[in-house]
């Protein structure tokens, strides 16, 4: 039995938690209310003009996505195979211990020590110039750790007997890595993976420093050219242009183009996880 | 056999790439910092200014800077603390299960929003509001920041302090209703005291990822580098220092080294933070 008294509490709670998820329906709201009118195939599909006052959004949609392209390639692979190594072969070694600790820190390092990093190492000390490759790579260190994490709970939750069924039939460990583990692991990783990449694609401090050009109505030709992005074309129309309240059409519609590419992204993932958790069962 | 050999070096190197990064990080900050320590020498980040750009005297006193990030933290935190640790009580233990299945992805699509454009939402709406309500010269505050802030925070701590309140056994609670407590004193009493270690921990990694954000802050807080600790005035974090000025440094100069300055300064902050967090979620056994 509640009393009077418990109930008012456990409405505070509520009001508390549902005061949470208003806000962030609000924001939401308010993106989309202002970007929808703003937003149509000529925004999506032309190039800027004038300093980003009119035309489209062409060049930072496609910089944002070459920045994906080449932060997956490079994050992905490199993940995975940590997070084998880690949930297959690791022992409770000094060396385990370390790799954990260092996975820990890099997933609490800020993303503008990121951008600091990749521009002291990527941009001048390899010389790769503010360039998608600097860009990518700066991005893919910084998901790293979240691909690592995730793809480790995914290949932890297939059950033992799958190993030991088949390194029992006189298989090797890679073979039963490669056979009775990934194949069963496999949504986890790509739901984890693409979660922490959602994130990569909102990131502005990295590349600030690394790669985003402010204003560079062309295409890329190539992997060590500068392109625009849409989180820093979104922070320069909204803070930097001269007339920015007279663009506040365009900040909204940029605003809700780079959300529905991350919420996408992440919805997508929700969705491939349920879908899965549906399928297999242990 | 061999070719099982090779996988698994190539896992082992794989895995220890996330080492050599680590390493190479604060190589590469210290290398960048370092002229720093012989002109003007390390006293000069103790300065009380940050005028980095003068034709009289420049000053590279980090502390406005410091005293800007800790306001900001500080006053989200004031907001994130009662908020999250709220929201993660009525998540773990009194949603039903359909309620837990929707609000769950839905505190995780708040992380996934861009700060970019949670920053651009507080430019256009948030500050605005501001400055209406407290009648003030611009809504460009260390309390816009703060509320920001508050947003990227909730789903850390939410997410953390949820799973430490999961993690404490079910026989704590078993018992606490067996000698007749009502659910709320079996949450307040004995289910929150339980999962403290974890909600500490938890408020902890939501400080460190807080400090570090970059934009949200940059775009909103008005950026003057006064040292001030009134919520209601601009101030100037560490990050959007580093963010605003590193496009228009000369590289090498003795500016560009104290924005590496900075940078070390929130990396040592940052690990510092995440290593006593996970010391006590180690300590406490909350580890998942």
């Amino acid at each position: 039995m509640s009393t009077r008294r418990e109930q008012i509490i456990y409405l505070l709670i509520r009001m508390v938690m549902y005061s949470i998820v208003l806000v962030i329906g609000y924001i939401l709201f308010d993106i989309v209310r202002h970007g929808l009118p703003a937003l149509n195939w000529e925004f999506i599909s032309e190039y800027p003009r004038k300093s980003g006052s009119e035309g489209g959004i062409l060049p930072a949609i496609v910089g944002t996505l070459s920045l994906l392209a080449g932060t997956i390639i490079v994050a992905l692979p490199l993940g995975i195979c940590s997070a084998i190594y880690l949930s297959e072969y690791a022992e409770q070694t000094r060396f385990t211990t370390i790799i954990r600790l260092a996975i820990i820190t890099l997933a609490g390092v800020p993303s503008i020590v990121f951008g600091l990093f990749g521009l002291g190492l990527f941009v001048l000390f390899l010389n790769f110039g503010t360039s998608i490759l600097a860009g990518s790579l700066t991005l893919a260190c910084m998901v790293l750790p979240t691909i690592i994490v995730s793809s480790e709970e995914a290949l932890r939750a297939v059950p033992l007997g799958y190993r030991d069924a088949s390194l029992a039939l006189g298989a090797t460990k890679w073979e039963t890595i490669r056979t009775n583990v990934l194949p069963y692991s496999l949504s986890g990783i790509i739901t984890g993976s693409i979660l922490g990449i959602g994130r990569a694609a909102g990131e502005t401090a990295p590349i600030l420093l690394t790669v985003a050009a402010f204003y560079l109505p062309k295409l890329p030709k190539s992997i060590f050219d500068q392109v625009m992005a849409l989180p820093y074309h979104l922070y320069i129309l909204a803070t930097q242009h001269p007339e920015a309240d007279k663009v506040l059409p365009l900040q909204y519609a940029t605003a809700l183009v780079l959300l529905l590419l991350v919420l996408g992204l992440s919805l997508g993932a929700i969705f491939i996880r349920i879908h899965f958790r549906k399928k297999y069962r242990w | 056999m061999w070719k099982d050999k090779a996988m698994r070096l190539l896992m082992v190197s794989a895995a220890s790439t996330s080492i050599f990064l680590v390493a190479l990080i604060f190589i590469f900050l210290v290398k960048e910092a370092a002229p720093f320590v012989l002109t003007p020498g390390l006293r000069a980040l103790l300065d009380r200014q940050w005028i980095p750009v003068s034709f009289v005297q420049e000053h590279f006193g980090i502390l406005p800077l410091v005293t800007g990030s800790a306001l900001v933290t500080g006053l989200s935190m004031l907001f994130t603390i009662p908020l999250s640790v709220l929201g993660a009580i009525y998540i773990a233990e009194i949603a039903n299960p359909v309620e837990r299945e929707i609000l769950k992805p839905f505190i995780e699509l708040l992380a996934s929003i861009p700060s970019v454009v949670l920053g651009f939402f507080g430019l256009v709406v948030l500050a605005p509001l501001i400055k209406a309500l407290f009648g003030l010269g611009t809504g460009l505050t260390a309390l816009t920041g703060a509320f920001l802030l508050t947003l990227m925070a909730i789903p850390t701590v939410i997410t953390l302090s949820e799973d430490a309140i999961m993690s404490v056994p079910r026989a704590y609670k078993d018992a606490s209703q067996a000698l007749g407590a009502s659910d709320l004193q079996t949450i307040f009493r004995v289910i929150i005291p339980a999962a403290l270690p974890g909600i500490i921990a938890a408020i902890m990694l939501g400080v460190g990822r807080v400090i570090g954000e970059t934009m949200a802050v940059l775009m909103v807080t008005g950026n003057s580098a006064l040292m001030s600790w009134s919520p209601l005035a601009p101030v100037r974090t560490m990050t959007a220092t580093i963010a605003a000025e590193m496009g228009e440094v000369s590289f090498g100069s003795i500016h560009y080294q104290a924005l590496f300055w900075i940078g070390l300064v929130l990396l040592a902050v940052t690990f510092i933070l995440n290593i006593i967090a996970q010391r006590v979620l180690v300590r406490y056994g909350m580890m998942k």
